[in-house]
């Protein structure tokens, strides 16, 4: 698989990274799944991988970022595949994946269970009543933050605008606001579209401002 | 009767997860329509209880998406659920992003980039939405919400926190 100019890793990168064990790997992404809570499970990932292993430099994270939430899926775990399969191809990616869904699924289902034991008990009716209420704070923080960063032409947010307005007030499906809004953003982003034939880049590429820790 | 339900369950989050442009909160107004409107399988105070849950848990919120298949069809559920949610992102990303790499500076591979980037914030605000729609039922619930968004927005706090501070409130205010 040949890489690219701009993305290719230096070689003493790559060297150092055939030195890292897959059980190093899934350490490291099972930490960052056990630990990440509250959301914002990108940034610890850049913690961890970035800072703490200094596995890839920021340029590097914030491609796979880029990648990662494009694509389809959470971020978190496309990150982690990009990231596991950078450092040790498809094993190291599966590794990732698997580690850091792992203690979350353990946690979550262990809650899960005693939710459906006990889902008439009041107490519990009020207390997750209360945690939604709190994530509709915390989901509208994420998402403000975010188009503070990436929003930057008029024509951003009437593509917000109009995908909102499909989804929440027309209730259309989201195939369809997908297969409908997602090639006309595109289209409008496509060089060729402008006269200019240059495209104002985001104000920053640091995307995800949310997460549990520095 | 089983069987037929765990195949349905099967193909809805594999078809939410393909759909998931800019992760979990996108699909949660299409999987409401689907488990809540179209099969009728939750209620919107169930869908919203699982969704609680999986705020507490570390890793991805949308683990939930498992407890949603224990509620519905037992152990094999949940796994059947996890599985097919996950395993075709995961898939795509792989081979995509190995692919993805050759096209570094094309025109087409940018205006993805950047013409994706504001629909998911707008699919963001539509789960957004969704989940206050459900979960904003009093006085109490506003508030909480909108103290909550205004402490995350303005300090840097670990939400998890929060979370569990919001629960306890709800519980104290209505009682055991």
């Amino acid at each position: 698989m040949p890489m690219s100019e701009v993305a290719r890793p230096r070689q003493d990168v790559v060297a150092a990274r055939n030195q890292i064990s897959l059980f190093s790997l899934f350490k490291t992404f099972l930490t960052i799944g056990a630990i990440s809570f509250g959301g914002g499970v990108v940034a610890y990932i850049r913690e961890y991988v970035v800072r703490g292993e200094q596995w890839m430099d920021d340029e590097e994270f914030l491609d796979a970022l880029e990648v990662g939430q494009t694509l389809p899926g959470l971020i978190a775990v496309n990150l982690s595949v990009i990231i596991g399969d950078r450092i040790r191809g498809a094993a190291g990616a599966l590794a990732a994946a698997v580690a850091i869904l792992l203690p979350g699924t353990i946690v979550v289902m262990t809650a899960g269970v005693l939710y459906v034991g006990n889902r008439q008990n009041p107490a519990v009716n009020h207390f997750l009543g209360g945690v939604a209420a709190a994530a509709v704070g915390l989901l509208t923080a994420v998402a403000l933050q975010l188009g503070h960063k990436q929003l930057v032409h008029i024509r951003d947010f009437l593509i917000v605008m109009a995908t909102f307005v499909a989804i929440s007030l027309l209730h259309r499906s989201l195939i369809t606001v997908i297969l409908v809004i997602g090639p006309i953003a595109v289209f409008l982003y496509h060089p060729t579209t402008h006269r200019s034939g240059r495209i104002k880049p985001a104000k920053t590429r640091e995307p995800i401002p949310l997460a549990g820790h520095r | 009767m089983q069987s037929t339900k765990i195949l349905n369950l099967m193909w809805v989050f594999a078809l939410l997860s393909l759909v998931a442009v800019g992760g979990g909160t996108a699909v949660l107004p299409e999987m409401r329509r689907m488990l809540v409107g179209h099969f009728h399988w939750l209620s919107d105070k169930q869908f919203r209880e699982i969704y609680s849950i999986g705020q507490i848990a570390p890793g991805p919120n949308m683990l939930m998406v498992e407890v949603i298949g224990f509620r519905l069809a037992g152990a094999f559920g949940a796994v059947v659920v996890g599985l097919a949610f996950f395993i075709p992102d995961c898939l795509i990303t792989f081979y995509v992003n190995r692919v993805w790499k050759r096209f570094e500076g094309s025109p087409w591979r940018t205006a993805i980039q950047r013409g994706m980037a504001p629909v998911a914030i707008g699919l963001m605000l539509s789960g957004t939405y969704t989940v206050a729609k459900i979960s904003i039922v009093d006085l109490t619930t506003g508030l909480l919400a909108l103290v909550v968004f205004a402490i995350l927005y303005f300090r840097h706090v670990n939400p998890a926190i929060l979370i569990i501070i919001g629960g306890t409130i709800t519980l104290l205010v209505h009682g055991f």
